[in-house]
């Protein structure tokens, strides 16, 4: 392959130089190197604009529709700017109301714990899943497909699907009525805390063969030869899980952490469905993007509030990121 | 590659995309998994090892299909059969489909849905790969600061833009519009940055070979680099198929008036036992809408898993 490859850049270089020679190409050629720096070497030559043109439409979308609403969101921020009307400067207002709004503290905790509870499920459950699989024994293409359907499933059907699991007439409060394990139904989705650790559940649900696709590109670097050296040297299947395997996979550990922590402070869906529209019994079940979308729309939307607390959780997400960053800086040091 | 986001994070990613597609298509080299190849004589250890995996593999089977399957079985009970009781339906109808549809505009939803999934997937492929292919090419000014602000723009939690990017969609007359669900989802950092990945892996002679034979830069894109990125471009359909299928929260925003419902929009009725009281029937919905994707997922595994992997960039 490299040895074709490099025949045929001889052969393109042999034809430049003849195209040189041959006079009024060459000038040609030889200035365009001056004018666009930068220029890859060799026979491909475009027009200055071409790329710009070939780029257009896709940036125009993304400054329009990704760049320009951050930017007018940090603006909207400092405003007191409402649905229906623009609004004026009012420095940091927005963020010190936010700061005193019970409201708010109660959808930032609660979307902390959320991602406190989720996070570490979602790096050592799908691992634990990951390992399960990784063996190639018959039928495991069965096993890794069938244990991806949930993440194929939208938030809506998973919701649908275990809000019936879980109401007080639902399956597991029926079922356990039934053998007298309990007296009352559980308050699944009728109490604000039961209410989150359900939708916790179905997050982690969701997500387990999402992350196990992650785990099993990892695996697939640890070298075997470790594994064999090591149970030469009398380490159990458990010790040379936790000694090879853990420090192997740490860097896509690193890496799921932040996807899902960056994924739980987004989530919405899930407790829509589970807990209506409200967010809850008494709304105290309610997220930040919850939050968000409940002060910032309607005819009442105070779009300038909103916007505040949509860049606290731009931050908040921030934080996540570069946490997983540092670690995993750390890790390569 | 110059990129500004975490090395070891990149590296993941490509690692992702490279096994994920071969854990499924079978097709890559033997993974080093720790005893993969055993003489054919079994030891008793290794038989009770064995069946032991099986048997943890069968229990996360339940746990994370049995739902699923159960919700489908559920789905084909009659009216006079009891939900909780028994896993197969005694005597198996689609008469819970035929009334979902008629409670509520079911097909309309599924109509609805569809065009903006075609304008999505129209107009991801031809975007991204047209922005793929021009942030591959080297030799313009701005290529570095264009592809900052791109993998800058990753970092912005949907959540967090969605108040002004309503806004900027009112602006332009789109609120309550099915191309006010499509456009700001038109072409996605992500799709632009698989293709930009795919064309530069496109041997330099080839191109050079088609600059010999005259081709312009329209024609190489078109003839040359396009068909050679196929997969890529089958990955950037299927999640931009898979978006706008299952996306709730931005058509939840856009769209007021019920007509103009995508499908997830349409099975939020569903939830909430004020409206719907019957499981066959929540479970028929949820079942027409989760189907299709089904189908398609086995269909077209290898896809998905490629998505799954590329889609590590984010971070």
């Amino acid at each position: 392959m490299a040895q074709i490859a490099g025949t045929e850049r001889g052969a393109a270089a042999g034809t430049r130089d003849a195209g040189r020679a041959a006079g009024p190409p060459r000038a040609r050629r030889a200035r365009r190197p001056k004018k666009e720096t930068g220029q890859e070497p060799g026979l491909v030559h475009r027009r200055w604009w071409t790329p710009y043109l070939f780029l257009l439409p896709g940036l125009a979308l993304v400054v329009l529709f990704s760049l320009w609403p951050f930017v007018n969101t940090v603006i909207l921020s400092l405003t007191d700017a409402q649905i229906l009307r623009g609004g004026g400067f009012v420095g940091f207002d927005n963020y010190v109301r936010a700061l005193q709004d019970d409201t708010f503290w109660l959808a930032l905790v609660n979307s902390v714990v959320y991602t406190v509870v989720v996070v570490p499920c979602l790096v050592f459950l799908p691992l634990a899943l990951a390992v399960l699989v990784q063996k190639k024994i018959p039928g495991i293409g069965f096993f890794r497909s069938a244990f991806y359907t949930p993440v194929i499933a939208s938030a809506v059907v998973v919701g649908l699907m275990w809000q019936w699991i879980l109401r007080s007439d639902g399956l597991v409060n029926t079922v356990f009525q039934k053998l007298s394990l309990i007296s009352e139904p559980v308050p699944f989705l009728t109490d604000s805390t039961m209410l989150l650790v359900s939708a916790m559940i179905v997050t982690v649900w969701k997500g387990l063969g999402y992350y196990m696709v992650f785990y099993l590109a990892a695996l697939g670097n640890v070298p075997t030869s470790l594994y064999e050296a090591a149970a030469i040297d009398g380490a159990g299947p458990v010790r040379r899980f936790f000694s090879i395997t853990v420090p192997t996979v740490k860097p896509m550990m690193l890496l799921v952490g932040t996807l899902s922590a960056i994924s739980a402070l987004r989530v919405f869906t899930e407790i829509y469905i589970l807990g209506g529209e409200s967010g809850g019994p008494g709304g105290d079940s309610r997220t930040l993007p919850f939050l968000i979308r409940q002060v910032g729309l309607g005819f009442a939307g105070e779009t300038g509030y909103a916007a505040a607390i949509s860049i606290l959780l731009f931050l908040l997400t921030l934080v996540f990121s570069v946490l997983g960053h540092r670690l995993s800086k750390g890790d390569e040091n | 590659m110059s990129t500004t986001g975490p090395a070891a994070a990149k590296a993941a990613a490509q690692a992702a995309a490279e096994a994920g597609t071969q854990a499924v298509a079978g097709a890559g080299p033997e993974e080093p998994a720790a005893g993969a190849r055993k003489p054919k004589r079994y030891s008793r250890r290794v038989i009770v090892g064995l069946s032991g995996r099986y048997l943890t593999l069968c229990l996360m089977l339940v746990v994370l299909v049995g739902p699923i399957v159960w919700q489908f079985l559920t789905s084909l009970k009659g009216r006079g059969e009891n939900v909780y009781e028994g896993v197969l339906p005694s005597d198996p109808t689609l008469d819970n489909y035929t009334r979902v549809a008629e409670a509520f505009p079911l097909f309309q939803y599924v109509g609805n849905t569809l065009v903006v999934a075609a304008l999505a997937i129209t107009s991801n492929c031809l975007f991204a790969a047209m922005g793929g292919y021009a942030l591959s090419r080297a030799g313009w000014r701005g290529r570095k600061t264009v592809f900052t602000v791109l993998i800058a723009t990753l970092m912005f939690p949907f959540e967090s833009v969605m108040i002004s990017m309503f806004l900027t969609v009112r602006e332009m007359g789109l609120v309550d519009t099915l191309v006010g669900v499509w456009l700001p989802g038109a072409v996605s950092v992500l799709n632009l940055m698989i293709m930009r990945a795919a064309f530069l892996a496109v041997p330099k002679e080839v191109e050079e070979a088609a600059v010999l034979d005259g081709a312009n830069e329209w024609q190489r894109f078109r003839r040359v680099f396009v068909p050679s990125a196929k997969g890529a471009l089958a990955v950037v359909c299927i999640t931009s198929f898979m978006g706008a299928w299952d996306d709730f929260l931005w058509p939840l925003i856009v769209l007021t008036d019920s007509d103009n419902y995508t499908l997830q929009l349409g099975l939020k009725t569903l939830a909430g036992a004020t409206t719907v009281n019957d499981q066959r029937l929540i479970a028929a919905g949820a079942m027409a809408a989760l189907l299709p994707m089904l189908l398609l997922f086995f269909a077209l595994q290898r896809y998905f898993f490629r998505g799954v992997g590329e889609g590590a960039i984010k971070t």
